[in-house]
C-alpha cells in the first residue's frame, strides 16, 4: 500500500533530494511525495487531496510558517498526522509543536535514515489510530482495544541501535497480553553522546499507550535540548504535570552515555536503578536518584549520578516486569536472579547479554501467567 | 483483593488484602471509593497483608491520595512488608504518602 506524503518547505533544493534519497521506497510503492512550499499551499493541498496520509513540514516558511499550519491541519483534516523539521536543540520550537499536535520530529541537517524511520514509525501510528477510530465506532470489546494498545507501544520501539567503536547497546520487550506499559527508546545526541531511556506507564489501554506517546516524544524533544538527565527529568515531568487530571504516570530512568570519557550519567524517575556488569561477571547495583515516577509531582527537581564505565562492563536498565517475574510457586525472581545469571556467565556482547536476561526471566516463569511487559536494554564498553 | 474498614471517630481505617495489580486496580479504587466519606479527616491503609502492588495499584493510591487532599483530608499507610516498602522507596511514592511502620504510629502522626 502507498502512503501518500507532503512535505512543506520553502527550500527548492530539498524536493529533487527527498526524491532522490528516497527512490527506493518511491519504486517500491512504500512512499508518494508531493510537494508544497509554506503553509497556505500546505493547506490548498490538503483540501484538494483526501488521500494524503502525512505530513513532514519545516517551521520557518514565508506566507505561513510550520506551527501555524499545525494548529490549521486538524480543521482540514482531523486525522492526519505531523512531523516537523526543526533546528538541532530548538526545545522551544520542538515543545511548541508538540503541544500543537505534532507526532514528532527531526532535527536539521536531515538525517535520511533517521527521516525514514520517524515516517514509518509514524504511518504505523496513523493506522493503528484509524483501527483504534473504527474499533471504537464498532463498539468492540475491551480486547481489541488492548490489541490496539499494543501495536500503538510496538510501533514507538526503535528499530536501530546506536553503536560506536568503543559501545554497543541492544533493546528488547516481550509484551505482556494484556497489560502493557513498557517502552524504552536510544537517541543520539551532539558530540557522539547517547541518550538511554526506559519506562513503564501505570495503565493499560488506549488512553495509557497515547500517554506513552506524548512521554516519549517529550523526553526525545527534552533529551535533545538539555542533555543532563536530571534536567531532561525535571523538565519532562513539568511538561507531563501541565494537564494532568487522570492520575496517570510513568517511571522513567534515563541516562546519558559519553564513549570519550566512557561516563555514564542518569537519573530515575521512581524507576529501578542501573545495574552494572563486569566483565568477569560481578555485578553491582548503582543507587537511586531518590526522584518520583514522572505525572505525580509537577515541579519536583530531578538529580543525577554518574559513574565509569571500565573495559567490558555492561549497564544493564529493566523494568519491574524483571525484578518481579514470577514463578509457578509464587516466588519473585528479584534483580538477585539477573546478578546470579552473570555470575554463572559473563556477559557477552550487548545483544548476547539483553537475549540472556530476557532468557531467564522467560524459564523462571515457566508457565506461570506474565503479569507485566519485561523489557531489557544494555549498553556495553568494549 | 480485598478491603475492610473500620471508623474511629473522623479516621478510617482500611486493611486490605491480598495481591493489587492491573486486573483488579479498579475494584479496589472502588472499594476505596466507598470507604470514605466527605467529612473524613484522614484514611489509614493498613497493608500487612498486602502481597504485591503494580503500578496500577499506585495510581488508585495517587488519586485517592488527591480526591482526599480535595476534601482537607490525609491519606497515610502503615505495615508494609519488605518488598512493598521497596516498591514506594523505588517509585518515590514515599515522597508524597507518608508511610508508618505500625498502625499506631500512623494513628499518632495523623492526629487520629
Amino acid at each position: 500500500m502507498t502512503h501518500k506524503i507532503l512535505v512543506v518547505d520553502d527550500e527548492p533544493d530539498l524536493e529533487p533530494l527527498v526524491l532522490q534519497r528516497m527512490r527506493r521506497q518511491i519504486r517500491r510503492g512504500q512512499y508518494e511525495f508531493v510537494f508544497a512550499q509554506n503553509g497556505v499551499e500546505a493547506l490548498e493541498r490538503l483540501e484538494a487531496d483526501a488521500t494524503i496520509d502525512m505530513v513532514v513540514s519545516d517551521i520557518n516558511m514565508p506566507r505561513m510558517d510550520g506551527l501555524t499550519l499545525l494548529d490549521q491541519i486538524p480543521n482540514v483534516s482531523p486525522d492526519i498526522r505531523a512531523i516537523i523539521v526543526s533546528a538541532y536543540g530548538d526545545m522551544e520550537n520542538i515543545r511548541t509543536a508538540m503541544n500543537r499536535g505534532a507526532f514528532d520530529f527531526v532535527t536539521k541537517p536531515v538525517d535520511f535514515d533517521d527521516l525514514q524511520i520517524t515516517i514509518d514509525r509514524t504511518l504505523a501510528h496513523i493506522e493503528e489510530w484509524r483501527e483504534a477510530l473504527s474499533t471504537r465506532d464498532k463498539l468492540v470489546a475491551l480486547q481489541n482495544e488492548l490489541d490496539v494498545a499494543s501495536k500503538m507501544q510496538q510501533s514507538i520501539l526503535p528499530t536501530a541501535f546506536p553503536s560506536g567503536d568503543a559501545y554497543h547497546t541492544f533493546g528488547t520487550m516481550e509484551p505482556a497480553r494484556n497489560v502493557g506499559g513498557d517502552f524504552f527508546d536510544l537517541i543520539r545526541l551532539e558530540d557522539g553522546r547517547v541518550g538511554l531511556a526506559i519506562a513503564d506507564v501505570s495503565d493499560k489501554g488506549v488512553p495509557a499507550a497515547l500517554f506513552m506517546m506524548s512521554s516519549r516524544t517529550l523526553l526525545k524533544g527534552s533529551a535533545i535540548g538539555l542533555g543532563q538527565p536530571g534536567q531532561v527529568l525535571t523538565e519532562v515531568n513539568n511538561l507531563l504535570n501541565e494537564d494532568d487530571t487522570t492520575g496517570m504516570f510513568v517511571t522513567m530512568l534515563y541516562a546519558v552515555y559519553d564513549p570519550k570519557t566512557s561516563v555514564l550519567t542518569y537519573a530515575s524517575g521512581g524507576h529501578d536503578p542501573p545495574l552494572v556488569v563486569h566483565a568477569d561477571g560481578s555485578s553491582e547495583l548503582k543507587e537511586l536518584t531518590g526522584g518520583i515516577a514522572l505525572g505525580v509531582l509537577g515541579g519536583f527537581e530531578y538529580r543525577q549520578e554518574s559513574f565509569e564505565l571500565a573495559p567490558g562492563d555492561t549497564v544493564c536498565l529493566y523494568t519491574d516486569g524483571v525484578t518481579e517475574a514470577t514463578n509457578e510457586q509464587g516466588e519473585l525472581m528479584g534483580i538477585e536472579g539477573i546478578q546470579a545469571l552473570f555470575g554463572e556467565s559473563p556477559p557477552g556482547n550487548a545483544e548476547q547479554s539483553c537475549m540472556a536476561m530476557m532468557t531467564r526471566v522467560l524459564e523462571f516463569t515457566g508457565e506461570a501467567p506474565q503479569h507485566d511487559d519485561i523489557t531489557c536494554l544494555t549498553l556495553r564498553r568494549e | 483483593m480485598a478491603i475492610s474498614a473500620e471508623r474511629e471517630g473522623g479516621t478510617v481505617v482500611a486493611k486490605a488484602e491480598g495481591r493489587i495489580d492491573g486486573s483488579n486496580a479498579s475494584d479496589f479504587q472502588a472499594d476505596l471509593q466507598a470507604v470514605i466519606e466527605e467529612s473524613d479527616q484522614a484514611l489509614i491503609l493498613n497493608f500487612e497483608s498486602v502481597s504485591y502492588i503494580s503500578s496500577a495499584g499506585l495510581r488508585v493510591l495517587l488519586l485517592t491520595a488527591k480526591t482526599l487532599e480535595g476534601n482537607g483530608a490525609k491519606l497515610a499507610l502503615c505495615s508494609l512488608s519488605e518488598p512493598i516498602r521497596e516498591v514506594f522507596r523505588i517509585s518515590g511514592f514515599d515522597n508524597i504518602i507518608p508511610i508508618h511502620d505500625s498502625q499506631a504510629e500512623a494513628a499518632a502522626a495523623i492526629g487520629g
